[in-house]
């Protein structure tokens, strides 16, 4: 197992792996954001919580389409069929290594961005905190998307519609913390079901995972 | 006798046969009768005037629109646990069904909402349960087409009915949470029994209700055997382009 994430991790670090993209897809929207709405900093410190959250949302769905299309072309994919290690074990191996390269510099870069977006002083913490115990939802449940269309041929495209419902209640709670936080309002109830949201996701979906990916790997 | 003899698709298709002239029948006069009774036989609404006659169109078909995805749900299943092959071809029969039952849910009460509420839409939880039930529906049509060997595809949608089952109902009262909504609360309300709809209302607008899920079933059985059929002029093509 631990084997397994090294190396997935190697391949995300090395030349070509795409390690980066997200947090660079993240910038740029944060930049783009003012250009559409306007440089006022009242509107961008009331909307900085939202647009990060759901810029880290799609940047998350961007490096999706990798997670298990580029194994299964080089046929790692069904050597790992047939490892000895449990497939659920590895969708969740695959989850970690894609949260940790993905979702994690995500998480550490919200605060700057935060500042670019005025993002009100109280709303740092909630915001950091609310996507740690968010993002690894989003790669769980990404996981499952991407291993629905390993099959397909050109299956980005499938894989947002498919993947964008499934985040919308992890989108609501979490932007909802981030939001009460930044407003300095009462946050628990949003936060205990984003939390568990995330762990109810650990827990159930690397089983809907594998099994999906037996069935599309037959 | 049981009802999976009829997961042969030789038993199915004799029974659909023989039921769908009399659900046709049935269904369009229900579906005809109920909203030609309610546009024209009820009398206005005391505040809301004419637009209210628009609830024969659009609460049977929310209605059907939620339980076309349940019985997608069941079928699912059924074909999960005991792989019969009819099963699985009525739900992908069902998805389009659902999606238009969704669609016209919305255009009705947007339509209903501009001159009542002052706006086509809103960020009501009602209405946006709705719409993330429509992307449910459209991401698996997308899947149904999108993979060519059809028990893998039925496979696959399977799973994501189910999983996107969880999704919608977690969806739904994440919306409630997440907004206070404009929409009114259900005048049948089907748990408790009673109802805050006067008979002169009811009873069109059950008319209605029950043909639309009448036509709902007819569709069903009418795509479900044009899937069969298609399924067998595939196998039978392929069989000729093997002996040329």
């Amino acid at each position: 197992m631990i084997a397994l994430l090294i190396r997935d991790l190697r391949l995300a670090f090395r030349a070509g792996g795409g390690f980066g993209l997200g947090l660079a897809f993240l910038l740029i929207v944060t930049v783009l954001v003012p250009f559409s709405v306007g440089p006022q900093s009242t509107l961008l410190s009331t909307i900085a919580a939202g647009i990060l959250w759901l810029g880290a949302l799609l940047a998350c769905l961007l490096s999706l389409d990798r997670l298990l299309a580029l194994d299964h072309e080089d046929g790692t994919l069904d050597l790992l069929l047939t490892a000895p290690l449990p497939l659920e074990a590895v969708v969740s191996i695959k989850a970690l290594a894609h949260w940790l390269t993905t979702g994690l510099p995500l998480v550490l870069a919200a605060p700057l961005l935060g500042i670019l977006l005025n993002l009100p002083g109280p709303g740092f913490l909630w915001l950091v905190s609310s996507l740690a115990i968010g993002t690894p939802a989003l790669s769980v449940i990404g996981t499952f998307g991407a291993a629905l269309t390993v099959g397909v041929k050109r299956g980005g495209l499938l894989l947002s519609l498919l993947v964008l419902p499934l985040y919308v209640p992890t989108l609501i709670f979490g932007a909802e913390v981030a939001r009460r936080g930044a407003a300095g309002l009462a946050l628990e109830t949003p936060l205990l079901m984003l939390a568990g949201i995330t762990f109810a996701t650990i827990a159930l979906m690397p089983f809907a995972s594998a099994a999906v990916l037996r069935m599309g790997l037959r | 006798m049981s009802i999976w003899q009829y997961a042969n698709p030789v038993k199915f298709l004799a029974l659909s046969a023989k039921v769908q002239p009399t659900l046709w029948l049935i269904s369009g006069i229900c579906v005809v009768g109920g909203l030609v009774w309610g546009f024209f036989g009820t009398p206005d609404d005391f505040r809301q005037g004419s637009t209210v006659k628009i609830i024969y169109l659009h609460v049977p078909s929310a209605l059907m629109a939620i339980n076309a995805w349940f019985m997608m749900l069941v079928t699912s299943l059924i074909w999960l646990i005991r792989r019969h092959h009819v099963s699985a071809l009525a739900a992908k029969a069902a998805a389009p069904v659902g999606v238009v039952m969704t669609l016209i849910a919305l255009v009705t009460g947007a339509i209903w909402g501009q001159p009542m509420w002052g706006t086509w839409w809103a960020w009501d939880p009602r209405l946006t349960s709705f719409l993330i039930l429509f992307l449910f529906y459209l991401g698996y049509i997308a899947l149904w087409e999108a993979i060519e060997d059809p028990d893998t595809a039925a496979d696959l949608t399977s799973v994501l009915c189910l999983v996107g089952s969880v999704f919608a109902i977690l969806s739904r009262y994440a919306v409630q949470f997440w907004n206070q909504g404009l929409h009114q609360g259900t005048s049948v309300p089907v748990v408790t029994g009673g109802r805050s709809v006067a008979d002169v209302f009811w009873y069109p607008l059950l008319t209605s209700m029950v043909g639309f899920g009448l036509l709902f079933v007819a569709l069903v059985f009418y795509r479900t055997g044009t899937e069969i059929r298609l399924r067998r002029a595939r196998a039978l093509r392929a069989r000729v382009g093997r002996e040329l």
